[in-house]
């Protein structure tokens, strides 16, 4: 096993597996425009994924604590999101690029506000009294999101709600005979904006040493002079921006969402976040590409093991690495 | 001139009372030795200092200052630094990052930089590497040298010498002899030979009291003071 791992490192490490998937995957597909099809949307889910989940590992790993609320933040991003985006239809149904751009700016603008303001809510009311306290932890942020989910309810009803989307980001574009989504492509780079932000503060700023250290050790940060506490406040409020800037997306990639949506994005956000390890944003960017490519190859090549994909995936790499595939603590 | 003052501290964890009306009195300048065998409260009374474990009853005095209640970081912004047993230091963070993210603004001070390279080499060497990287005796030169990167008026130093080769221990003892000229240092320890080498005053906790304080040169002459408290203690 030591052999195959020192094998691995040397050829690029875990990084390597979604290339060794898809490899796989264009094998047993077989037909070239059909796996790039898959392989762009499993991209571009994986990237929503991990938008929604990065906040998560960070709050995980440098807080220590188990979050079942997180996707909370997503699904109140998709509500306001979308009704931001309905009240400016004239603005998305315009053939202007820029009126399009400045409406989905406005509803992104508003997703993450309420994101910022709900996280620091959460962190202050609900997170706070239960530090150090698991089974607690897990009991009050699940409930949270059951409260969450009915005022989603009362305030915009049961009924799926649809989400416009701008006209700039409608239909598709031909690469040879390969048919892309804009509105895949457009989740792609986006998600690949954020992940070299995040990455770019977390490895090239103090703050993000700070964070990273953290992770580790939190009373060795304090003993070296700062306030972890107050850390804690600005990493949660930036993950639950980041959750709802993911929910935000999905609506859009959905275009039909449900009170419910939390919930169900609930268990894949952290089995991200399992896969990839915690505390680390690239481990979560890895997990989130590994979840969305093998999602969409099993969806086409065995449909019917389409809802166990996920589980099967996690329990094959945690079976071959505990900790996860990059995790911030060695 | 009094550096630090612990008045009748008592220190719970849980339900327990681990430390019980500890009172110490630590000058400035040299080294202050606290010695005790395991579980007799040395690392309590550290990180008691620290703000990690609150005191209640009791205070903690520094520079005159009561600094019983305060935050740990706030403590340590005081200019006290604490180089924990387990060395504390941030394995996945390299070596530079680990010692800049000890200075003040960021920034390394040419100078001190240049003295934590003469006393601990090998930090020099893998400067860049990962800190998980590193052998035990370079993990607790790390944890030194964070300590020492700012100017501070203390350093709390927990059983530095714990599993380390004889080699590296001279090399820390060494280091801790010069840090001593300019810093005060309070450091637990259980390794007698080597406490004795560097402490000017001293005391002895057992059972989470102070069995004994005073001049390390009266504890060492004093033989049969030795034998009663070190067979107990050490």
């Amino acid at each position: 096993m030591n052999q195959m791992n020192a094998t691995l490192t040397r050829v690029g490490g875990v990084n390597l597996l979604p290339l060794a998937v898809a490899l796989v995957a264009f094998v047993l597909i077989g037909a070239p425009s059909s796996w790039m099809t898959l392989t762009v949307a499993g991209l571009a889910m994986g990237m929503m994924i991990f938008l929604m989940a990065s906040g998560l590992s960070l709050v995980f790993g440098l807080m220590d604590v188990l979050n079942f609320g997180h996707s909370a933040f997503v699904s109140l991003g998709a509500f306001i999101a979308a009704t931001v985006l309905a009240w400016m239809g004239g603005w998305l149904g315009s053939d202007s690029v820029l009126l399009n751009s400045a409406a989905l700016f406005i509803a992104f603008t508003a997703a993450i506000l309420f994101g910022l303001a709900a996280g620091w809510f959460f962190e202050t009311v609900i997170i706070k009294p239960v530090y150090s306290d698991h089974l607690r932890q897990i009991l009050i942020t699940m409930g949270a999101l059951i409260v969450v989910e009915q005022a989603i309810l009362a305030i915009w009803g049961g009924t799926p709600m649809s989400v416009p989307r701008p006209h700039f980001l409608e239909g598709a574009f031909l690469i040879g005979d390969v048919t892309i989504e804009v509105y895949r492509a457009f989740a792609f780079l986006l998600g690949l904006i954020v992940y070299l932000a995040l990455y770019f503060t977390l490895n090239r700023t103090r703050l993000g040493l700070l964070i990273r250290a953290g992770v580790e050790n939190r009373e060795m940060v304090e003993a070296l002079g700062f306030r972890i506490d107050r850390l804690f406040i600005g990493v949660f409020m930036a993950g639950s921006a980041l959750a709802a800037m993911g929910g935000a997306m999905w609506a859009g990639y959905e275009t039909l969402i449900t009170p419910s949506l939390g919930a169900e994005m609930m268990i894949v956000v952290f089995i991200v976040v399992i896969i990839g390890g915690l505390g680390s944003v690239e481990g979560t960017l890895l997990g989130a590409i590994m979840v969305g490519l093998v999602s969409n190859y099993v969806g086409f090549l065995a449909p019917k093991l389409a809802l166990a994909s996920n589980m099967i995936l996690m329990m094959i790499i945690l079976l071959w690495r505990p900790n996860g595939l990059r995790p911030a603590v060695k | 001139m009094t550096l630090l003052s612990l008045t009748n501290m008592q220190t719970n964890i849980g339900e327990y009372a681990v430390l019980h009306d500890i009172s110490l009195t630590v000058p400035e300048g040299g080294v202050f030795v606290l010695l005790g065998r395991n579980g007799a409260g040395k690392t309590t009374t550290l990180r008691s200092i620290m703000g990690m474990w609150r005191p209640s009853p009791g205070s903690v005095m520094f520079r005159g200052q009561d600094i019983t209640a305060l935050h740990t970081a706030d403590i340590a912004r005081l200019g006290i630094a604490f180089v924990p047993e387990n060395m504390g230091i941030f394995g996945g963070l390299t070596v530079e990052e680990n010692l800049v993210l000890a200075t003040a603004k960021g920034k390394f001070d040419r100078d001190r930089l240049n003295r934590i390279y003469r006393l601990f080499p090998a930090l020099e060497k893998f400067w860049t590497k990962q800190a998980w990287s590193l052998s035990g005796g370079q993990k607790q030169m790390l944890s030194v040298a964070r300590a020492i990167i700012e100017p501070r008026d203390l350093i709390l130093i927990d059983e530095p010498t714990k599993g380390l080769a004889p080699a590296i221990v001279d090399a820390m003892a060494e280091a801790f002899r010069e840090i001593s000229d300019t810093t005060t240092i309070l450091l637990v320890e259980q390794n007698f030979e080597f406490a004795k080498s560097l402490g000017r005053d001293m005391a002895v906790i057992d059972d989470g009291r102070i069995a004994h304080a005073g001049s390390m040169a009266d504890f060492v002459a004093d033989r049969a003071l030795q034998d009663r408290l070190l067979s107990l203690s050490v």
